[in-house]
């Protein structure tokens, strides 16, 4: 084998593991309706982090820090919670008309260091990186900032329980998330840490992967005032992922990773 | 006399564009069915403008009559209807709701003298009837109509799957 050899499979090896590593799992929840009448209403969702879209393969999702918030703001409790091999679960019950938001927002630090000559991973709070061993070398610390969320509407759509927080990424209803029409023209604004997100890369991907050749992503860039207009291919459940990164807000020299992922059902007309 | 004058103006303008002394009717056939498990549709009635704007409801007929409103469960299965005007709506409305329809042909009426037809301005108009099925399917038929009329007439379309025939009369 000569060296020229030996260097292309290296890289070969290299790009696969980083694109599986960068891309492989989405995490996501997935409700049993969006669009609801009647005077009380139930949904049951469906957590997971898999490969493909929207089946159970990998883990079950970590509903720790699941909030639901109603029309009017009150905090719901789900029910019924369970987590099985692959899969997690709850249920809701809808008893307001208007908007239900369902969200997992995730802040910490994740990152790695070496003892003794061991690459150790490393995850916890701001205040827990002062346990981290004074020996440690080759300290390496990012802020991460998951939301994750799911909108689900008994009667007509409201936007009282979109926030904005001004916290980390997230998604303003220019386009009501629940009144989702193929054919139709959808805006979403998203903000970063309460400001437009210009150029943010936003990934939209339908269900049923299992059944299709390609995964046919929908790749858009918001713009000045963090917009992105889409026109719906084709009904569906529809997975919205956008990623960026952003100084740190409480380690000094280090970057914050962000993230925002919500389930989208798009109804045919 | 300006006022007396100015009223009269108001009077002329306001003439082409109301049109108070129309019926409308509307017949909706329901289709009968060889299925293993039939249910019958949901149905909506309503007139949408040129533009496709949701104007007025007509008749929603639905399981209105159960116990705690439990039949509001499957109102959004009417899903344009949902999206143009259920959602908004505090079900039942007594002007329009009614119960589910046996197959065959049905018909509604709005009397010329009716108020609710007052609010129809002058122009083109498509009335929408939308009908959903418990474990069946769903489907929209449109039928452009022209309001008012300057002497009796008939519009019809016909559904091919959910709906049979829909014919709309205007009379002056």
């Amino acid at each position: 084998m000569n060296v020229k050899t030996i260097s292309t499979t290296l890289a070969l090896v290299i790009g696969l593991t980083s694109a599986a590593g960068v891309h492989a799992h989405r995490a996501w929840m997935l409700p049993s309706a969006t669009v609801l009448s009647g005077e009380s209403a139930w949904v049951t969702v469906d957590g997971a982090v898999s490969n493909s879209l929207f089946y159970f393969e990998h883990h079950p999702l970590n509903l720790d820090k699941l909030e639901i918030r109603s029309p009017s703001g009150a905090r719901v409790e789900a029910q019924n919670k369970a987590s099985g091999k692959y899969r997690s679960m709850f249920d809701a019950e809808l008893t307001e008309d208007g908007t239900y938001t369902f969200e997992i927002h995730n802040q910490g630090i994740s990152g790695s260091y070496e003892l003794d000559g061991k690459r150790h991973r490393w995850m916890g709070s701001a205040d827990e990186v002062a346990g981290i061993p004074a020996a440690a070398d080759s300290l390496r610390l990012s802020e991460i900032d998951r939301r994750m969320q799911v909108f689900v509407t008994k009667g007509a759509p409201t936007v009282d329980s979109f926030g904005p927080t001004g916290d980390g990424l997230e998604l303003l209803p220019d386009t009501h998330p629940n009144d989702l029409f193929s054919g139709e023209t959808t805006v979403f604004r998203f903000n970063l840490d309460g400001k437009p997100a210009e150029g943010l890369a936003v990934l939209l991907i339908r269900d049923g992967i299992r059944y299709r050749d390609q995964v046919e992503e929908i790749r858009l860039t918001t713009d000045a005032e963090g917009r992105v207009e889409v026109v719906w291919p084709e009904p569906g459940m529809y997975w919205l992922e956008a990623e960026t990164e952003a100084p740190a807000k409480q380690l000094k020299n280090a970057s914050r990773r962000l993230s925002y992922s919500a389930t989208l059902e798009v109804l045919p007309l | 006399m300006n006022r007396i004058r100015s009223s009269v103006y108001a009077m002329l303008l306001a003439a082409p564009t109301l049109a108070l002394a129309d019926s409308l009717s509307v017949e909706v056939e329901i289709p009968e069915l060889q299925v293993a498990e039939y249910h019958r549709p949901y149905v909506a009635v309503w007139l949408e403008d040129s533009k496709g704007q949701h104007q007025l409801d007509l008749a929603v007929w639905y399981d209105h009559d159960i116990r705690n409103n439990e039949g509001n469960k499957w109102l959004k299965d009417l899903r344009l209807w949902w999206r143009r005007s259920g959602r908004s709506l505090d079900m039942p409305v007594d002007a329009f709701s009614g119960a589910t329809r046996a197959p065959g042909m049905h018909a509604v009426s709005f009397e010329a003298e009716d108020q609710r037809l007052d609010r129809l301005s002058a122009g083109d108009y498509t009335l929408a009837v939308e009908a959903a099925r418990e474990v069946g399917g769903r489907e929209v038929v449109r039928v452009p109509i022209r309001w008012p009329a300057s002497e009796t007439t008939g519009y019809s379309a016909s559904g091919s799957t959910e709906l049979g025939a829909v014919a709309v009369t205007i009379k002056p």
